[in-house]
C-alpha cells in the first residue's frame, strides 16, 4: 500500500507470466475514451450545423447534408451527438471533481476519528449511501432546476459518500503503519503527514476508484436525462436524445444507435484505463490474471 | 451472535432515525410551499394562510418533524395532496409490481452471474474465459435504460413476442399475463445487473483458486470439485453475500429507470410523477418505503454473512467478551 512498494512490486513481478500485457488493457481504453474527448474538443470549435439549427427535415436518416440524420425536430444528429460528448464528459467530470473532494475530505476526517465518532461518521455514511444516487439526484433536481449543474451537484454528493467510505479504509490502514508512528514521534504534524505520507499512499487505489466512478457519473447523468430530470434543451445529452428517439425507433434508427454506442464507448474506456492503471499498480491482481 | 444481532438491530434503527431526518429535511428544504398544490393560481394570502394551516407547512420544522416521526411509527404515510388518497395503499398496490421486478430480476441476475463468473475465473488466460469478462466489461458500461429500449424493439417491434410495456390492470388476476409483461423489464434489469456480478464472482473465485488451502487440498489428493465444494464454495460466498445486499439495492434503482421505460405502475413512475407534481406525501412515503427496503436489506446481508462465516462470529465473540 505504500509508494515506494508499487515500484518494488513493478520491477519483481514476472512479466513473462502475464497473459494479456498491461498496454492493451490501458490503450484501448485510451483509445476509446480518447475518441470520445476528440469528439467533444472538436465540437467546442467546429459543429456541423448550429445546435438548435432546425432547418432540416424531420428524422431524416444518414446520408447528405446530414451524415447521420435528423431527429424528430429536423435538428442534426451529428451535431447533438458532439455535443452531447461534451456534457457527459462535463457531468463525469463535475460529479467526480464534487465527490472527490468532498468524498476525500470526509474519508480523511472519517479515517481520524476513533471510537463512537468513527462509529457515528461510519453510520452516517452507510446511511447517505444507501439513498441511491438517481433518488438523491431527484430531490436536488426537485430543489433546484432540472439542470446539468443540479444533475452533477447531486451525482457528485451521492458518489462523495462512496468514495469517504473507501477513503476512510485506507486512511485508517495507513495510520496504522509503524511509519506514522515514528513519523509522529520525531516530531511531524498531522498535517504533515496528511501531505506526506497518507495521500501519496492512498492516492493510487483512489484514483482507481474515481475512475470508475466517472463512467457510473456519465451513466447516472444519462438516466436522470432520460427521465426528464437531466440537461434541458437546447443542450443535447446523450440520455435525453435516446428518450426523443425511442418513439421513432423504426423511421430513424440511428438516433436510439449512436448515443447508446458512444455511451458505452466512453464508459468502456474510462474502466479499462481504471483496470489498466489498478494492473500496474497492484502485482496482486496482475498475477491472478 | 445475539450480541451482535441485537447492536446490529441497534444500529439499524439508528439508522432509519437518521434517515428519516435527511428525507424530512430534504423534502421540507425544496422551493414552493406543499401549500401551493392546493390552491389555483390567483390565490389570496388569506387562502394561502388557510392552506398552510390545513397541511401543517405553517409549524415550525421540529414539531412538524415530531409529528411526522409519530406518523411513520404509526405507520400512516399521510394523503396525497394532489389526489388526496392515502399513500400507503397506493403503495402497497405499486410494490405488486416493483417487489417482484426487483426480486425476479435480481434472481436472473445471480442465476447467470454465478456460473459465468465462476468459469470467467475458472478458464482465466483462455479465449472464452476472456470473452466473458469483455463481455461483463460491456454489460457494467451499458445503461439500463438503453438495453430495455434495444429489447423492446427487438422482441416487441420486430418479433411481435412480447408486450412493450404496461401491466395488467388486475394486477395479478391472472399470473401469466402479469409475468408476460415483466419479461423484458426483468431481463434488461437482470442482464445490466449480472455484468457487475459476474466480476464479484470472477474475482471471489479467483482469490479462492489462487488460496493455499485450496492446493493443499488438492496435494492431499482431493478432487477439483471436491475441492472446491468442500473450502473454495464457502470462502468465496462470503464476499459475494456482502455485495449481493448492495446489488439487491442497486436492482432496486435500476428497477425504478427500467419502470419508465417499460410504462410499469411501479414505485419509480409514482416518484417521478410526485416530483413533477411536488406532492411531498408521494414523495416521502415512496422514499422512506425505498429507505427502508434498503437499510434492512443491508442488515440481512450482515446477518448471513455471519452466519456464513465463522471467522467473523469469532472475531466478535472476542470483541464482545
Amino acid at each position: 500500500m505504500t509508494a515506494p512498494l508499487i515500484g518494488e512490486a513493478e520491477a519483481a513481478a514476472p512479466p513473462a507470466r502475464r497473459r494479456v500485457p498491461r498496454s492493451v488493457t490501458l490503450l484501448t481504453g485510451c483509445v476509446l475514451a480518447g475518441l470520445v474527448v476528440a469528439v467533444a474538443v472538436v465540437s467546442l470549435f467546429w459543429l456541423p450545423y448550429a445546435p438548435d439549427d432546425t432547418s432540416g427535415d424531420r428524422l431524416m436518416p444518414p446520408g447528405l447534408p446530414h451524415l447521420l440524420g435528423t431527429d424528430k425536430l429536423g435538428r442534426d444528429l451529428l451535431t447533438q451527438l458532439m455535443i452531447g460528448a461534451r456534457v457527459a464528459l462535463e457531468a463525469g467530470a463535475g460529479s467526480v471533481l464534487i465527490g472527490g473532494v468532498a468524498g476525500l475530505a470526509g474519508g480523511l476526517v472519517a479515517g481520524f476519528a476513533t471510537r463512537w465518532m468513527d462509529d457515528a461518521l461510519s453510520a452516517f455514511l452507510d446511511i447517505l449511501i444507501a439513498f441511491p444516487t438517481v433518488l438523491l439526484a431527484m430531490l436536488v433536481t426537485a430543489a433546484r432546476d432540472a439542470s446539468l449543474g443540479s444533475a452533477i451537484i447531486a451525482i457528485g454528493l451521492a458518489m462523495s459518500a462512496i468514495v469517504a467510505r473507501l477513503a476512510r479504509v485506507l486512511v485508517k490502514r495507513v495510520l496504522a503503519q509503524d511509519y506514522i508512528t515514528a513519523s509522529r514521534t520525531s516530531g511531524t504534524s498531522w498535517p504533515r503527514i496528511v501531505v506526506t505520507h497518507v495521500l501519496p499512499n492512498i492516492w493510487p487505489t483512489l484514483s482507481v476508484n474515481l475512475a470508475l466512478q466517472f463512467g457510473l457519473a456519465v451513466l447516472a447523468e444519462a438516466s436522470l436525462s432520460y427521465l426528464g430530470l437531466g440537461t434541458p434543451p437546447p443542450n443535447a445529452s446523450w440520455g435525453r436524445m435516446l428518450q426523443e428517439a425511442q418513439a421513432s425507433v423504426f423511421i430513424a434508427p440511428a438516433g436510439v444507435i449512436a448515443p447508446g454506442v458512444l455511451l458505452v464507448v466512453l464508459v468502456v474506456g474510462v474502466n479499462l484505463i481504471a483496470d489498466g492503471v489498478r494492473d500496474v499498480a497492484d502485482p496482486t491482481r496482475r498475477r491472478t490474471r | 451472535m445475539t450480541a451482535y444481532l441485537l447492536r446490529r438491530t441497534a444500529l439499524l434503527v439508528v439508522s432509519l432515525l437518521l434517515a428519516g431526518m435527511v428525507l424530512f429535511l430534504l423534502l421540507r428544504l425544496l422551493p414552493g410551499d406543499p401549500a401551493n398544490s392546493l390552491l389555483s393560481v390567483g390565490a389570496t394570502p388569506d387562502q394561502i394562510a388557510a392552506a398552510r394551516h390545513q397541511i401543517g407547512s405553517d409549524r415550525p420544522l421540529p414539531e412538524q418533524f415530531a409529528s411526522w416521526l409519530g406518523q411513520m411509527a404509526a405507520l400512516d404515510l399521510g394523503a396525497s395532496f394532489v389526489s388526496t388518497l392515502p399513500v400507503g395503499p397506493e403503495i402497497a398496490s405499486r410494490l405488486v409490481v416493483t417487489v417482484p421486478l426487483t426480486l425476479l430480476a435480481f434472481l436472473l441476475a445471480v442465476v447467470i452471474a454465478v456460473p459465468v463468473g465462476f468459469l470467467a475465473a475458472h478458464r482465466a488466460g483462455t479465449w472464452y474465459g476472456s470473452l466473458l469478462s469483455a463481455l461483463s466489461q460491456l454489460g457494467v458500461a451499458v445503461p439500463v435504460f438503453w438495453v430495455g429500449m434495444l429489447l423492446i424493439t427487438v422482441f416487441s417491434l420486430s418479433l411481435g413476442l412480447l408486450p412493450a410495456g404496461g401491466f395488467p390492470q388486475d394486477d395479478w388476476a391472472s399470473p401469466a399475463d402479469a409475468l408476460t409483461s415483466l419479461t423484458l423489464p426483468v431481463v434488461t434489469v437482470a442482464l445490466v445487473m449480472s455484468a457487475s456480478l459476474i466480476r464479484y464472482v470472477r474475482s471471489a473465485t479467483l482469490d479462492v483458486l489462487g488460496a493455499d488451502y485450496l492446493r493443499t487440498a488438492r496435494a492431499l489428493g482431493s478432487s477439483f470439485t471436491r475441492a472446491m465444494w468442500r473450502h473454495g464454495l464457502r470462502n468465496a460466498v462470503v464476499p459475494v453475500v456482502s455485495i449481493l445486499g448492495i446489488e439487491l439495492a442497486t436492482t432496486f434503482l435500476g428497477a425504478v429507470v427500467v419502470e419508465s421505460v417499460f410504462a410499469l405502475p411501479g414505485l419509480g413512475s409514482m416518484l417521478v410523477k410526485g416530483f413533477a407534481q411536488h406532492d411531498y406525501p408521494v414523495i416521502q412515503g415512496v422514499l422512506v418505503v425505498s429507505t427502508l427496503g434498503v437499510l434492512l436489506i443491508g442488515f440481512a446481508a450482515d446477518v448471513v454473512q455471519r452466519l456464513i462465516d465463522p471467522r467473523l462470529r469469532r472475531s466478535l465473540a472476542r470483541e464482545a467478551g
